[in-house]
């Protein structure tokens, strides 16, 4: 249900494209996700792409967690 | 790996985790429903960061721990008869029926194989044309549209000697069923791959009847703090509702093509979940058109008879009702080498993970 | 000219004479073994004497970085050397199944006699049996090996000198031949330069012995992986273990697969790694002499051994939690959650 990770799509033929996490590359199917290209970073489940993740998201969450953790910081100094 | 390991850095979690002690002043049940979510609470040791406050349960999400005997009873029955292959998930293969598992038939001889993508299944297929492949479809919303992928291209190519035996369920109704139950939830840390396929519409209704939050969490370990910090907070200030901590993946509308496709393969009926029961439109079924996939139609399979071994109380650990130390046989004669119930054999059933914790500094909960 | 096996190979007449000849002594050139007696007759030094014996069956036979035949050797070489001991002989039989191919069979052989040579090791007698089509997976190798262990080093295998605040150190990156295997297999479909990590570890590990001293404690890391020694020691050692995540050396491939499929590189298997219990005091020095080595570049301090949570061992995970380390209980199963 849950397990999935995030990878680099690197090609794609027709519904079926090769990403790419930590130098492995495999295949996957697109047919959930359609609109994917080259170069975008997808979740992959049981050999699907159900999703793509959301750079900007992404960089807003990694900010959110680092202030959280400046925050903590400052406090117990 | 990039969105992976920036996501795990020790300082960012000792970070959340402080804050969150610092938010939290009342006592907080939270339930995360998600095996997945299991699974990386174990992994990255996550329980004894957590303050004296927060108890966090594990509710029904292991599709394997919910299918039941039954559903296993089918699968091995399937394994048996000569001339089927079984495709399967690893997840299923060590679950225990009522009297067999997978892995033990295909010590006897019966032809079981794993499967990391339900693609491979159809391949498998497409190279044994004589034999018949039976996959067993478990697993939630993320699961589900990949098994309805592989059926709409089974149909598109006639490819007669693939069914499917679907146990595949849905979330909602069982997060009502819990409360309904009078399982005590202050708030749910929602499924995040789930919640990518379904959007978080469907929890709307939950919010409003039950006035409990939910967050929709992501899986490293600074996406699960920081939802429980989200839920701690909304629960400080009496302010529930239905929030996204993994807004990098999930959309609110999430993906209409993923749904899209399930709803053309499956259609809800009621379904039995092990330790709850018949719970109204919590599974997916085939529709009638593409019957000539559905297993359970091709091999006329009985209504299964759900058996619970004597003495587990599966059930009520699923529901968040007992702990794993209350059973009897836990650990004396239910362990991960010698499971009796779903929740010991699958790696992130509740059992399985607290086996892991016992006589773990912290809260162990 | 014969291209597979045949029964009558295995039936200790002119076609099995033919076979040895013609494919076994090619490649296993020593005296001892061409003399072809029933017994090898060998010299050993006086003092202990190490003996070790493993099977091997794996599928497939061929993978990236080796093949049933290196494994053959360099398993039994590496029980012994962890042992503390120089292995010095080793047997090997065959059970093949009918209608394998000779070509490969010649291959395995000619991995055999390079693994032995690499590891100083000579293969001295053997056995080959055939057995009809079926009721055998085309080949199964038994090797059993010997070694001279000096009496100072007796007590390694048994760990019984081991004190809390020694030293846990591993030789280098764990998972990589159990997930090379994997995908050896075809069922996943994964494209990486992964290779097996199989070597022969005496020549990592003599220096050690020899030139720094302090080690309590060594096993190699084979099924069940690094959980499964820290585990058993943990056991039977009676004392507690606490490991560092953060210090565990882990190839970015293994991480991208164990991610994928669900599965834990501390209970993936390896055959090139040794893990090392050493006196604080001599855990730099050894670290040191094991770095300066191809086959142990990678080495690092892991962990430690502690009084505390006895027998059992603690993680402190990379993200700054902690958890137990569990004895692996099967093969580990590729999960969708």
């Amino acid at each position: 249900m849950c397990l999935g990770i995030p990878a680099k799509i690197i090609f794609i033929d027709d519904e079926m494209a090769t990403v790419s996490v930590g130098g492995v590359e495999y295949p996957a199917s697109l047919q959930l996700l359609p609109g994917a290209s080259v170069g975008d970073f997808v979740i992959i489940h049981a050999g699907f792409a159900i999703e793509k993740v959301d750079l900007k998201e992404a960089e807003e969450t990694i900010r959110i967690i680092h202030e959280i953790e400046k925050v903590s910081r400052n406090n117990s100094l | 790996m990039r969105f992976i390991d920036e996501y795990r850095e020790s300082e960012l979690v000792l970070g959340i985790a402080e804050s969150i002690r610092k938010r939290s002043t009342r006592n907080i049940v939270l339930m995360e429903v998600c095996g997945g979510h299991t699974m990386a609470v174990h992994k990255f040791g996550l329980r004894e960061l957590l303050p004296e406050t927060i108890r966090l349960i594990s509710g029904p999400g292991c599709p394997v721990c919910v299918s039941g005997t039954g559903f296993i009873d089918n699968v091995v029955k399937l394994a048996k008869m000569p001339g089927n292959i079984i495709a399967t998930y690893g997840d299923l293969v060590r679950v225990p029926g009522s009297s067999s598992s997978l892995e033990q038939e295909k010590g006897t001889g019966a032809d079981v194989r794993f499967v990391y993508s339900v693609l491979d299944s159809l391949d498998i297929a497409r190279r044994n044309p004589d034999r018949t492949i039976v996959f067993p479809g478990i697993g939630f919303e993320t699961t589900a549209p990949a098994t309805a992928a592989a059926i709409f291209h089974a149909h598109k190519e006639g490819l007669q000697n693939f069914k499917v035996l679907s146990s595949h369920k849905v979330m909602p109704p069982v997060m009502r069923a819990l409360i309904d139950e009078g399982v005590k939830i202050d708030g749910y840390i929602a499924p995040g791959h789930v919640t990518a396929i379904t959007g978080t519409e469907m929890y709307r209704p939950i919010v409003e009847k039950y006035g409990l939050g939910i967050v929709v969490a992501g899986f490293e370990p600074t996406d699960i703090l920081q939802s429980i910090k989200m839920l701690v907070a909304q629960f400080e200030d009496h302010d529930p509702k239905v929030e996204i901590q993994y807004s990098r993946v999930v959309k609110p509308e999430g993906n209409s093509i993923a749904r899209k496709l399930m709803d053309e393969i499956f259609e809800p009926r009621d379904d039995r979940w092990r330790g709850i029961g018949m719970i109204p439109d919590s599974g997916l079924k085939i529709r009638r058109k593409y019957q000539s996939f559905d297993a359970e139609k091709h091999f006329e399979l009985p209504e299964t008879e759900e058996t619970e071994p004597a003495g587990c109380i599966c059930g009520e650990v699923l529901k968040g009702l007992k702990i794993p130390t209350d059973c009897p046989l836990f650990a004396e004669v239910c362990t991960p080498v010698n499971p009796v119930g779903a929740c010991m054999v699958s790696n992130e059933g509740t059992c399985a993970a607290y086996y892991r914790y016992r006589k773990s500094e912290g809260h162990g909960r | 000219m014969e291209d597979k096996i045949r029964l009558h190979h295995g039936s200790g007449g002119l076609f099995m004479q033919k076979l040895i000849h013609d494919l076994f002594l090619k490649h296993f050139t020593n005296k001892t073994i061409r003399s072809l007696t029933d017994s090898a007759i060998l010299s050993l030094k006086p003092g202990k004497i190490a003996f070790t014996t493993d099977s091997y069956v794996v599928d497939p036979l061929f993978f990236p970085g080796g093949d049933i035949g290196k494994l053959a050797v360099c398993g039994t070489v590496n029980d012994l050397a962890v042992s503390g001991a120089v292995p010095r002989y080793i047997s090997s039989s065959f059970i093949l199944e009918e209608g394998f191919a000779l070509a490969d069979l010649e291959t395995i052989v000619k991995s055999m006699a390079k693994a032995a040579r690499e590891a100083g090791v000579v293969i001295v007698t053997g056995d080959t049996k055939v057995v009809p089509r079926g009721k055998a997976d085309k080949v199964f190798i038994n090797t059993a090996g010997i070694g001279y262990i000096e009496r100072k080093n007796v007590h390694i295998s048994q760990g019984r000198r081991t004190k809390p605040g020694d030293l846990v150190l591993i030789n280098g990156t764990i998972g990589d031949h159990g997930m090379t295997l994997l995908n050896a297999r075809g069922d996943f479909h994964f494209s990486s330069s992964l290779e097996s990590d199989c070597i022969s570890l005496t020549s990592l590990i003599q220096p050690v012995l020899m030139n720094a001293g302090g080690i309590r404690f060594m096993r190699d890391a084979t099924r069940g992986g690094l959980a499964a020694v820290l585990c058993e020691f943990a056991e039977k050692s009676g004392f507690g273990i606490e490991i560092d995540e953060t210090k565990i050396p882990v190839k970015q491939e293994v991480k991208a697969m164990c991610e994928l499929l669900g599965f834990d590189p501390l209970t993936i298997a390896n055959e090139g790694k040794v893990v090392l219990v050493v006196n604080k005091l001599l855990g730099e020095e050894v670290l040191e002499i094991m770095k300066c080595n191809k086959k142990g570049k990678n080495s690092a301090v892991i962990g430690r051994i502690v009084e505390d949570h006895k027998r059992k061992v603690r993680l402190r995970t990379s993200s700054g939690g902690s958890r137990w380390i569990d004895l692996p209980a099967g093969d580990q199963l590729p999960r969708i959650c």
